[in-house]
């Protein structure tokens, strides 16, 4: 799977993924996220609407991710998840952690 | 029919057991003697209830059938997990590795970062993993550290697991990768089985009682234990498990720090400095962030958001105060990071790296603080909380890291999550065991010290997600290590009457043997049924004669766990290091315990036939004394033993 960034005003990344986030794309995700932040865009979104499966090695690269966002002072948010992913998110009890945002543009509606 | 006369055993065995150490408690006691008398009744429940233990491990024994063939396209990583092993050693296993039937990928997980290591496997073709920049300053969590860190790079559905010593044979995987096709299925233990060890096994290395009768019974009760190599995981479960932990670590230190954080902020206000309009300002603005971030945890809001929203309002009150008193400021971080740098040494669960932030506070609050100081404390202490797990290299930790035996624990908390284990039992890898006493008793010591490290962090028996079988075979693996405190006693027993005439009994003989002798009797028998002809004498004899190794863990990680006392972790040493000769001084113990029974035979032998003694009682506890010391002789042959030589044993 490839993921596509966008930028949303000066700080904000948007990335865009289709297909299955698993342990095999899990790793994609990890490095586009990196490249944002190397280039200044600390604020991530990660769009899951074109992501209609996430396993738990694909939970993990998102909390990696979250991670190293917060380390480079911004934040990752989580916008538009599928029903499977709101399923995984909720047994999981991730959902705790992450707030699921309606829209890219919400996630950082300030 | 095999499995009912088992039963017929156990039950015999049981109710024996029973009916004697009843009786000991009921009408035996010698109160005149209680101090000896009360230790050896309670040396002889913990062995009844290990038996006891036992005997619910061998009820369900189960020999599986052979598994399905593996699911079609089911992809494997190899991980040879190496910390200081010699190249050669790592590259046979990885060579073999590579051999292996099934498709799969090789990676040498190298703790050691070792340059010639990374050429070797690069110029063999296999995949090289070793720890990044982000491991830097954090707890490396050993082994666990390792495969976590290599789980993060890899992306197979399936972990092969082998130690750097482990030579994997061909079809290891194609023989248990079936076992998956069942979706439940989070792990497939095979046996660790050592070929450079003489029949005689003189340093115990062989454990076909655990990798045998005692791994199938707990396979019984769907609680086969993961021992740390040669196990095939589910990548998924292992994820699952490194997920539901982080949101439970969260779960815990967020409450519990907004409260430290709280009260440091309390004391702050209430100093001399606070009277300045700013401050106050600041300290009001913080005050009311954390009431308002504890009262949205209430409420239920995501943690990303409080703690991000939090973290924010606090950086903004720190930067509205104009920095006063940066000398008093700079010394005071300085401190923080002292004793937070102290209080990350040794591999705890990041539980233990907030535990010890409380304590860094606790110690910085008793001091004058200026209250830019403090905020800077209590934004500190905020950090620490935050979702990012700033005391860990991965966020994501898939296995334990509470113990030094990442397995056990790791294997319980998937059985708490509901997966289910597999013993696989058919020898798939070639070990080498340790070939001198001093890196067997390392290796041994190692073992129980992180045993006893899960039963304190995580008692099975309170584990509710655990059936009540699966708790009792986890504990039932820690009880036996306790048996040191026992062994103490049944050393002491016998030296006690033949040296001083005192008899912890007060019975007649008669009472005694009807009682004792078929209880014994029926307690062979069921090792005897059980073991199914596999040798276990030799294990008997370790688990009595290396006693002070099994107190010491018991110590060590009582201290490591309560006391937060590093245990001082050794890597076994994989190569027999240069012989200097036999190496007495790590039996000192048991040399003067031998010492103290043999002087105690011949006093009793002279107070038989000088001062008259009971005879019956002095035979009794000669033949005791003398089984002691036939148990501890095995130590004899160990501290002399300097490596196996198969030419040698070819010819015996």
């Amino acid at each position: 799977m490839k993921f596509e960034t966008s930028p949303i005003g000066d700080t904000i990344a948007a990335i865009r993924g289709a297909g299955r986030l698993n342990m095999v794309s899990a790793s994609a995700l990890r490095e586009t996220v990196s490249e944002a932040l190397s280039t200044g865009r600390t604020r991530i979104v990660v769009d899951f609407s074109g992501i209609d499966f996430v396993d738990s090695s694909g939970l993990g690269a998102l909390i990696g991710c979250l991670k190293s966002a917060r380390q480079a002072g911004g934040d990752l948010r989580i916008a538009q998840p599928t029903a499977q992913v709101t399923m995984v998110l909720q047994l999981s009890n991730l959902d705790r952690v992450l707030k699921s945002y309606n829209s890219t543009e919400e996630a950082y509606g300030e | 029919m095999q499995m009912l006369l088992l039963r017929i055993v156990i039950v015999l065995t049981l109710a024996l057991g029973i009916n004697y150490v009843a009786w000991r408690w009921l009408f035996s006691l010698n109160f005149d003697a209680w101090w000896i008398a009360l230790a050896l009744v309670l040396a002889e429940t913990y062995s009844l209830i290990d038996v006891c233990l036992f005997g619910l491990t061998m009820w369900r024994s189960r020999t599986r059938p052979l598994p399905p063939p593996p699911a079609e396209g089911a992809t494997v990583d190899v991980l040879i997990t190496s910390y200081n092993e010699p190249i050669e050693m790592v590259m046979d296993t990885a060579l073999a590795a590579k051999a292996i039937r099934h498709p799969h990928n090789t990676w040498v997980l190298d703790d050691g970062s070792r340059p010639e290591m990374r050429a070797a496997a690069e110029a063999a073709g296999i995949g090289y993993i070793t720890r990044g920049a982000e491991w830097d300053d954090q707890p490396r969590h050993a082994k666990a550290g390792n495969v976590n860190n290599a789980l993060m790079q890899t992306a197979g559905e399936y972990i092969l697991i082998l130690d750097a010593d482990q030579i994997p044979r061909p079809q290891i995987l194609d023989n248990t990768l079936g076992y998956f096709t069942d979706d439940r299925v989070a792990l497939v233990q095979t046996p660790q089985v050592f070929t450079n060890v003489p029949l005689t096994d003189p340093l115990g290395s062989q454990a076909p009682l655990f990798y045998g009768p005692i791994q199938q019974g707990k396979d019984g009760w769907n609680a086969a234990f993961f021992c740390g190599s040669n196990a095939v995981l589910r990548r998924d479960a292992l994820m699952q498990l490194g997920i539901t932990g982080y949101v439970e670590e969260l779960d815990g230190s967020i409450w519990a720090t907004l409260r430290t954080a709280a009260r440091v902020l309390r004391r702050a206000r209430t100093s001399d400095a606070a009277g300045q309009p700013a401050v106050q300002e600041a300290l009001s603005a913080v005050s009311d962030a954390i009431a308002h971030a504890r009262s949205r945890l209430k409420r239920g809001d995501h943690y990303a958001e409080i703690t991000y929203d939090l973290q924010r309002q606090v950086d903004a009150a720190a930067s509205s105060i104009v920095a006063g008193d940066l000398a008093g400021l700079q010394s005071d971080l300085a401190e923080i990071r002292e004793l937070a740098a102290v209080a990350s040494g040794d591999g705890g669960s990041s539980m233990d790296h907030f535990l010890d932030m409380e304590t860094t506070v606790a110690a910085l609050a008793t001091r004058e603080l200026s209250p830019l100081n403090a905020l800077e404390t209590v934004q500190a202490v905020l950090r620490a909380i935050d979702i990012d797990r700033a005391d860990e290299a991965q966020p994501v930790m898939p296995l334990a890291t509470i113990s030094v035996t990442e397995d056990m624990a790791t294997s319980m908390r998937l059985h708490g999550l509901g997966w289910k284990s597999v013993y696989h039992h058919e020898t798939l890898a070639d070990g080498l065991a340790p070939e001198d006493v001093g890196t067997m008793l390392t290796q041994r010591l190692r073992w129980a010290q992180g045993t006893m490290q899960v039963l304190l962090r995580e008692n099975p028996l309170l584990q509710r997600r655990l059936a009540w079988p699966q708790r009792l075979m986890y504990f039932a693996t820690m009880w036996s290590y306790l048996s040191g405190f026992a062994a103490i006693v049944y050393f002491a027993a016998p030296i006690v009457f033949l040296v001083f005439g005192i008899l912890p009994v007060s019975t007649n003989a008669f009472d005694f043997f009807i009682r004792f002798i078929p209880f014994m009797v029926a307690n062979q028998l069921l090792f005897l049924v059980a073991a199914r002809g596999i040798p276990t004498w030799r294990g008997q004899q370790y688990s009595l004669a290396l006693f002070p190794v099994w107190i010491e863990a018991c110590r060590t990680a009582f201290n490591n766990v309560v006391l937060r006392i590093p245990l001082g972790f050794a890597v076994t040493p994989k190569t027999r290091p240069v012989s200097t000769g036999p190496q007495w001084h790590l039996i000192k113990t048991q040399i003067v315990v031998s010492a103290m029974l043999v002087v105690a035979i011949l006093i009793g032998c002279v107070r038989l036939f000088v001062s008259g003694a009971e005879p019956i009682g002095t035979a009794v506890n000669i033949f005791w004394a003398v089984y002691d010391l036939v148990v501890l002789g095995i130590l004899v042959t160990a501290a002399r033993y300097t490596g196996h030589n198969p030419q040698e044993s070819s010819t015996e």
